[in-house]
């Protein structure tokens, strides 16, 4: 007997499983699950302060705010809130795919296949470009009991997945759909705290890997290895740091004509209701750019604690403003030709909506127009609908051009993605 | 062997309910919700549990139910017997489970309270540690967070322990966070005085 199974089997509980039939499980069940496969690795850092709530003020509204995560089962199509998600005129949003639990991070293979992955339900999905007859697209479950497996990025055949602090590489995946390869580790140094753990990852125009390291908490002095992003080549060698003082980057993308980074960055909690904002960054100079955390929020006020004795003049400043709390999640270059020529290299940008917020705020797609001094001219509402009565109904997580020049929307509330088209 | 006998074991049972989801469909939802909680209220009581190491699961809502079940089921979260007993639950019976374990009544304490130093540390670290931003000014939990108070004090330690090692990765990991900073001690009197509410 070991001591994991020792609660399990007082003679009372053995009788009672022996009565249900499950006499048979007890013993051998909790001895055969001992097994470390799919238990989390110890986090490598002790973090003080290292939880969302740290930061909080002791008064009585502010109590009332904490995260809380969606649902673990997907909403079945009929309930999704189709008929309260909002679209400019001329566009038009149907379901593409439903009963994707969690479904966050999105890629697409030549042939159409989307990749979805998920941060609680440790599942990676593929759905099929064609739907049935039913209007239904396929889904296959590629992988499952990752640990919080959110990134996915499709490159020259290969499905790179970014578990919490390991990034693996299925080769040859549209041919596997059924039976997946064992993947290929590519890189693990990486640390494994949970805040701010699950990873966006991206593969850039320099066929280099793209991947960020969260602070490990709301507000702390970071250590070298965390608020950052790295670049790696596509083995896992020659890891750099590219860029420093990112709190926590869920979204990144190149723009099509300067080539550069853009990229959102999720924006301390407990200041203000009202500030700091989330960021649209860019990074002009790989390497040598600090964006400011924790010392600078928004690119113009000082941290209460960590600011002093240092000026936001010191730190690259955000090109756009994305409102406070909004949870600006992932982003990219509208490079399709579908939508009218106004969205033509505009940013789309999903913002999974707050909850540091007495009044809630995002929960929609937003576009980011690029004026012509390289900053943000105007971030407007694109999709809407998914906050209700200072409740969500959804909530969206990833945006991505599709090959047909649509815009697809991942919602990890409801386990479903949405297609927006333009015109017919 | 090991294996073929747990999976046969699991799907006797599943087979089981079966019978009992199709049967209730007729009767009265009381009688249908009673027939469903058998087997759960075999083990962890109607409400209370009176077994050390097993949970009480009265007062909880569906939404954490249902959450704790898809991970006994995926896995996720390791507590023999239950990913055996969850092994070959669809969606649906996760739902219906969860719904019907949400009738049972709030556990009792049947104990003394805590003792004015005990409840003095406690409260320290439940204010310290922010419990009630999530589970609620009187930890009776809310959404997809549970009910934690006049839980069964082993159960407890057992979960912030769990929580703190990562060996129970949370379905969110906002428990995994916060316990990085407990100490032995601190769990050992955040779950006394929890349990004795």
């Amino acid at each position: 007997m070991t001591p994991t199974s020792k609660p399990f089997l007082g003679r009372g509980l053995a009788a009672a499983l022996t009565c249900l039939g499950l006499g048979a499980v007890g013993p051998h069940a909790a001895h055969a699950q001992e097994t470390p496969a799919t238990a989390a690795p110890p986090a490598s850092l002790k973090v003080e302060r290292g939880d969302a709530l740290y930061g909080r003020p002791e008064n009585g509204a502010a109590v009332k705010l904490a995260p809380v995560a969606g649902p673990p089962l997907a909403t079945p199509v009929a309930k999704l809130p189709l008929d309260k998600l909002k679209v400019p005129d001329g566009f038009k949003i149907e379901v593409y795919a439903s009963g994707i639990a969690n479904a966050r991070e999105m890629t697409q293979a030549p042939d159409g296949t989307l990749f979805v992955g998920t941060r609680t339900v440790g599942k990676v999905y593929a759905v099929l470009p064609q739907a049935g007859a039913d209007g239904k697209r396929e889904i296959k479950t590629i992988a499952s009991g990752l640990h919080r497996p959110n990134g996915v990025a499709f490159h020259d055949g290969a499905l790179y997945v970014a578990e919490l602090s390991k990034i693996w590489r299925y080769d040859d995946i549209e041919k596997h759909l059924d039976s997946p390869e064992k993947p290929a580790l590519v890189y693990d140094d990486l640390p494994k705290d949970e805040a701010h753990g699950w990873k966006f990852i991206a593969i850039g125009p320099d066929n280099k890997l793209y991947v960020p390291v969260g602070s490990p908490g709301n507000i702390l002095m970071p250590p070298d290895t965390h608020a950052q992003i790295r670049r790696i080549d596509l083995d896992g060698k020659n890891a750099e740091v590219i860029a420093r003082g990112v709190r926590n980057t869920v979204g990144f993308d190149w723009n099509p004509k300067t080539k550069q980074l853009w990229f959102t960055d999720n924006g301390r909690d407990w200041v203000s209701e009202d500030i700091p904002n989330d960021e649209l960054n860019v990074l002009t100079e790989p390497g040598k750019q600090h964006f400011g955390f924790p010392f600078c929020h928004q690119g113009t006020f000082t941290d209460p604690e960590y600011g002093w004795g240092h000026s936001c003049a010191e730190f690259t400043p955000p090109v756009g403003l994305l409102g406070p709390h909004t949870a600006s999640l992932g982003m990219r270059f509208y490079t399709g030709t579908m939508f009218p020529e106004a969205y033509h290299d505009a940013i789309f940008i999903a913002q999974h909506g707050s909850w540091n917020r007495t009044t809630k705020l995002g929960g929609a797609v937003v576009v980011a127009k690029p004026g012509a001094d390289g900053m943000v001219a105007a971030v407007e509402p694109f999709l809407t609908g998914f906050l209700q009565d200072n409740k969500y109904v959804g909530r969206p997580v990833d945006v991505l051009v599709a090959k047909d020049g649509s815009l697809l929307v991942s919602d990890d509330y409801n386990g479903a993605i949405y297609r927006v088209s333009y015109g017919h | 062997m090991r294996p073929m006998r747990r999976r046969r074991a699991a799907l006797g049972l599943v087979s089981a309910l079966g019978t009992l989801l199709a049967g209730a469909a007729g009767a009265a939802p009381e009688a249908a919700t009673h027939e469903l909680l058998a087997p759960c209220v075999a083990c962890h009581g109607a409400g209370t549990s009176e077994t050390e190491g097993i949970p009480s699961l009265g007062g909880q809502l569906p939404d954490y139910v249902v959450t704790q079940l898809f991970q006994f089921r995926e896995k996720q979260r390791e507590a023999p017997p239950m990913n055996d007993v969850a092994a070959e639950f669809s969606d649906d019976d996760l739902r219906a489970y969860a719904d019907a374990v949400a009738t049972l009544p709030p556990p009792t304490r049947t104990g003394a309270p805590a003792d004015p130093a005990l409840t003095e540390r406690a409260q320290a670290l439940v204010a310290k540690h922010q419990c009630t931003s999530c589970h609620g000014a009187d930890l009776a939990g809310r959404e997809s967070i549970p009910r934690i108070r006049a839980q069964r004090e082993e159960y407890l330690a057992k979960a912030l322990t769990g929580y703190k090692s990562n060996a129970r990765p949370g379905y969110d990991p906002a428990m995994n966070e916060v316990a990085q900073e407990l100490s032995e001690a601190d769990i050992k009197d955040l779950a006394a005085y929890v349990s004795r509410l």
